[in-house]
């Protein structure tokens, strides 16, 4: 099985992206050349923890990041064949809320709170589509039913504050919808709310991306959320894609050693209780004083002297489309000191 | 209710505990025009050296339990009984001895530590406060022994919050809440805030304090396979009541209450292929208000097995297999 539908061209592309960030203890690269592709109606997850630059890189497609102090410094953004790095800031507002949506993952502070939910969604519709009011509160009503809220016309009237974290995320995910859009950027989506909420609003987002032919990058830390709902996965730390594949391939035959402790550092509801779990020892590594080789070296079980020469670039290795940014990708056993 | 009968001397017992938090509208003449039942009539008991998980989504009573067996709140009712002694209408004074033996550890490493002050005083305040290590130079050697204890180089005592990871920041949390030599220990989310790679290592630090300490820990969660690795029984809440306890392995192998049975079907499993396979419908709605809770039993709007009774009547625990206990008048 192949990495992506090689017969079609990419929805995104994604082409050596480099953010940058000037802080106070020195210059943050927070995205370091990444690249990564996302096909038509396909949901590819970014997998990262904490200041790995998953949310940046996002951020970053959508130029949504603050300048000072951050900065694209480098890339290409292909979506559907226009460099959104090249665009006017006029044509890239027609490009977020129409063609890409976004939800974000605190519905509270995304939505407007002096507006009703109505305004919220018939503004987008009335900005991108030149609807009229009345059209406008017409499709305002059907989007609510999409997203599986019941009394849509009292719904409308309502303030952000008077709805649940979990009927926020759907209004959320209504104004997404809202324009018809190719892609959807959603970080840590459901990660603000409890685990029902975060089933059924993740199989909502399922349904209705593959109902209506949209792709989705899913930004998330949730393991378990990727293995159910992604096809293809791009592992980040230390602001670098350091493993992608379908996500069969990643779970299954990881050939990069954070991916490998990764999967290996979480308890799982399937399988018999560990005796002790196996945690990735020592800290993520501090963004400013990183050196020239792998950023995961300090913290890898498989780390050789090389490690410490260059930075590893990603290569193929394990399963076809899977690559894998390690010197040793070839030679890991992943049951290596398993308990 | 004798659900705890069995155990000859636990050492916390809670009985019909209850905590109403009242609701007041105006803004001169406040009426009073309801309570928020945050815990509505819970018994419990932990044993000495064991860890209960208390898991439960946002608003399940679950962190209010904790602040109550804390004595941070002063329960509407309901018997706290600690040791043989009922701490629920203790004093202030009283309260300060309490406070050595049981201590907590907070989920938000960031927004617990006092950002002015050093490592060293957060954790050598409590020793200060209670009198306990009141010679300055033994209480800073007490202070390096804990950091030590818990992962940290002893020289992080001059460091300030600010300058420490998360996972460092909860270390320092948990030294502070082992610096009186406490036998019981309420972790409120206390790995919930922290990264994959670095949870796991926190976990680890719990379960050697426990055994080095010989600690009771009321663990409270709502990641349901973290309570499984870490916990010996757990409890399950919802809308201010336990409705499901049994031994950590019965529950999850065989959960018995609607309510647990959709909580665990909500948890997705690190695997492509188990999660092809894997079927589910998320259990419907959300989870109402407090203030005015459905009659009967509380989770029947949205139980997919509800009959017309479960509308009406409220199940009490039942003990269905040897030491599982479920509020479900349906299952059997």
């Amino acid at each position: 099985m192949n990495g992506r539908n090689e017969g079609l061209p990419p929805l995104l592309e994604v082409k050596d992206l480099h953010t940058e960030f000037r802080t106070g203890a020195g210059l943050v690269r927070a995205v370091d050349g990444i690249s990564y592709t996302v096909d038509p109606g396909e949901t590819v997850a970014i997998v990262g923890e904490s200041g790995s630059g998953k949310s940046v890189s996002a951020l970053s497609i959508l130029r949504l990041i603050p300048d000072p102090p951050g900065r694209v410094t480098g890339g290409e953004v292909l979506f559907a064949g226009r460099d959104l790095m090249r665009l006017s800031e006029e044509e890239m507002r027609q490009v977020r809320g129409s063609d890409i949506g976004m939800i974000f993952q605190e519905p509270m502070t995304s939505l407007n709170p002096v507006l009703t939910i109505g305004r919220q969604i018939t503004e987008t519709l009335e900005q991108h589509r030149d609807m009229n009011r009345a059209a406008a509160d017409r499709r305002a009503v059907e989007l609510l039913g999409l997203v599986g809220i019941a009394d849509a016309n009292r719904r409308l009237e309502q303030y952000p504050h008077q709805l649940s974290g979990g009927m926020r995320q759907r209004i959320m995910i209504a104004i997404a919808l809202a324009c018809d859009p190719k892609m959807i950027i959603a970080d840590e989506p459901t990660t603000a709310l409890d685990v029902t909420i975060q089933a059924q609003i993740l199989e909502l987002m399922q349904k209705l991306t593959q109902q209506l032919g949209v792709a989705l990058i899913i930004i998330t830390h949730n393991l378990g959320v990727v293995a159910r709902y992604a096809q293809r996965v791009n592992v980040m730390y230390a602001g670098r894609i350091v493993e992608s594949g379908t996500a069969a391939a990643l779970y299954h035959n990881p050939r990069h050693p954070y991916t490998i402790a990764l999967l290996r550092s979480v308890p799982r509801l399937d399988r018999p209780r560990q005796a002790r779990l196996d945690p990735i020892e020592g800290q993520p590594p501090d963004l400013t004083r990183l050196d020239r080789g792998c950023s995961f070296r300090p913290r890898c079980r498989f780390a050789i002297a090389t490690c410490a020469e260059a930075r590893p670039p990603l290569a193929p290795a394990g399963a076809p489309g899977q690559l894998s940014a390690c010197f040793r990708s070839h030679e890991l056993d992943v049951t290596a000191g398993a308990a | 209710m004798t659900m705890a009968a069995a155990d000859a001397q636990p050492l916390l017992q809670v009985r019909g505990l209850r905590m109403h938090f009242p609701v007041t509208e105006g803004l001169i003449a406040r009426r009073h025009i309801g309570d928020v039942k945050a815990v509505d009539g819970v018994d419990l008991a932990i044993r000495r050296g064991e860890t209960l998980g208390l898991v439960g989504e946002s608003g399940c009573g679950k962190t209010t339990m904790g602040r109550c067996i804390l004595r941070l709140e002063k329960p509407t009712a309901g018997e706290i009984l600690y040791d043989g002694v009922d701490i629920a209408n203790l004093g202030r004074r009283e309260l300060v001895a309490l406070r050595r033996r049981i201590q907590v550890i907070f989920q938000d490493p960031y927004s617990s530590l006092n950002p002015r002050q050093k490592v060293g005083s957060i954790i050598g305040e409590p020793m200060m406060v209670h009198g306990v290590e009141p010679d300055a130079r033994r209480r800073t050697d007490r202070v390096r022994e804990l950091l030590s204890v818990c992962g940290l180089n002893p020289n992080f005592a001059d460091r300030y919050p600010h300058e420490m990871s998360g996972g460092q920041r909860q270390r320092v949390g948990i030294a502070r809440a082992l610096a009186l030599n406490p036998e019981f220990i309420v972790c409120d989310e206390a790995v919930s805030a922290l990264d994959v790679s670095i949870q796991a290592q926190i976990i680890n630090l719990l379960e050697d304090l426990r055994d080095k300490f010989n600690l009771t820990y009321l663990f409270i969660a709502h990641d349901l396979s973290v309570v499984r690795h870490l916990c010996q029984r757990v409890a399950v809440m919802y809308l201010g009541r336990v409705v499901e306890l049994a031994e950590c392995d019965e529950l999850f192998d065989n959960p018995l209450h609607p309510y647990t049975k959709a909580l665990l079907g909500a948890v997705p499993v690190p695997d492509p292929a188990v999660e092809a396979e894997r079927a589910f419908q998320p259990v419907a709605g959300e989870v109402p208000s407090p203030i005015n809770p459905p009659p009967g039993c509380v989770f029947h709007p949205r139980c997919s097995i509800a009959v017309a009774a479960c509308r009406v009547t409220r199940p009490e625990l039942r003990e269905l297999r040897p030491g599982h206990w479920a509020a479900c008048d349906v299952v059997s």
